[in-house]
C-alpha cells in the first residue's frame, strides 16, 4: 500500500507563468520518457523480479517516481496558473483548452496521449532492468533539454534536481543487474 | 504561508531527501553499517523536525491529526499550492 504525505519531496517552483514551457515541460507527465512511464513500468516490473535486492529496487524507485510525477504536475499548475483561452490560444494550447480547459493531462509535448506501449515487462530481468537504466538515461536527456528550453532560474532548479535523480537511479539499476546477474550465474539459470 | 513555516518544510523535504537516497543506496548495499548509521541518524532528526511541524502547523499525514478541534487534513494549502 502507499500513504499519502501531504507535502512535495522537492520545492517546486517557478520564477513566472509560461504556457509554451508548460506544453514542453507537460511530456515529464504523459510523455514516453516521462515520471508516469517510469512510476508504472517499476511498479510493474517488481513483481517478475527474482531477488530481494531487485524487487526493493524496482518498488522504491517506482513510489520516488510517484513524488516527482506530482512535482512535474505542480510546476505545469504553477506555469499555466489562471491562463486565458486567448493565452492558451496563443502559445498553441487552443487545442488542450478545446479539451481540458486548464486541467492537467497525460500527453507528451505535442499532445499525444499516455499509452502502456511506452514501457515493457518481459519477465527476464536483465531485459527489464536494461529497459529500466535506458528509461533513466531517456528522462535525464529530456530534463537537459527541458532546462535548455527555459531561461527562469527557479524552474531550471528544480528540473535540475530532478535530472540528477535520474543519474542516481541509474547507478542504483545498474548495481541491482550486476547483482541479479551474479545470482543467475551462481544459480546456472539461463 | 509564513516564512518560519516554510523555513521548516524545506529543511524537512532536505532531511526527507537525504532518507530517500541513503534508503535506495542500501537496498543495493543492504550491509554498509556507515550507510545504516548516516541513515539512522537521519531518520532520528526527521522524526523530530516532523513532530515540531505537525504540532505547530498541521497533519501531514491523516494520522497526524490527533487531539485536533476538527479534520485539519483538508485545510488548504494542498502541496501545489505552496509559493516557495
Amino acid at each position: 500500500m502507499w500513504i499519502y504525505e501531504k507535502k512535495l519531496q522537492y520545492p517546486a517552483k517557478v520564477g513566472k507563468t509560461d504556457l509554451r514551457m508548460a506544453k514542453y515541460l507537460i511530456t515529464q507527465y504523459g510523455g514516453p520518457d516521462g515520471e508516469l512511464s517510469a512510476a508504472l513500468r517499476y511498479l510493474n516490473q517488481r513483481y517478475s523480479m527474482p531477488t530481494n535486492v531487485t524487487k526493493a529496487i524496482c518498488n522504491d524507485i517506482g513510489t520516488e517516481e510517484m513524488a516527482h510525477l506530482e512535482i512535474i504536475a505542480t510546476l505545469v499548475y504553477k506555469l499555466t496558473k489562471d491562463a486565458t483561452a486567448e493565452e492558451m490560444r496563443k502559445a498553441d494550447l487552443g487545442g488542450h483548452y478545446a479539451d481540458h480547459d486548464n486541467a492537467l493531462y497525460y500527453v507528451d509535448a505535442t499532445g499525444n496521449p499516455w499509452t502502456a506501449t511506452y514501457i515493457q515487462a518481459k519477465g527476464d530481468p536483465a531485459a527489464d532492468l536494461h529497459e529500466d537504466m535506458a528509461a533513466e538515461e531517456k528522462a535525464r536527456a529530456t530534463y537537459q533539454w527541458l532546462i535548455d528550453l527555459t531561461d527562469d532560474p527557479d524552474l531550471k532548479d528544480t528540473l535540475n534536481f530532478l535530472r540528477v535523480r535520474e543519474i542516481v537511479h541509474f547507478q542504483r539499476f545498474g548495481e541491482a543487474l550486476m547483482l541479479v546477474q551474479e545470482y543467475q550465474n551462481s544459480k546456472h539459470i539461463f | 504561508m509564513q516564512r518560519e513555516q516554510l523555513e521548516m518544510l524545506k529543511r524537512l523535504q532536505a532531511l526527507e531527501f537525504t532518507a530517500v537516497d541513503f534508503h535506495l543506496y542500501l537496498d543495493t548495499h543492504p550491509t554498509d553499517q556507515r550507510a545504516l548509521a548516516d541513515y539512522a541518524n537521519t531518520v532520528r532528526e526527521m522524526e523530530q523536525v516532523k513532530a515540531a511541524y505537525t504540532r505547530n502547523y498541521g497533519p501531514l499525514l491523516p494520522t497526524d491529526n490527533l487531539g485536533e478541534p476538527c479534520w485539519r487534513w483538508i485545510e488548504e494549502p494542498w502541496p501545489w499550492e505552496i509559493e516557495y
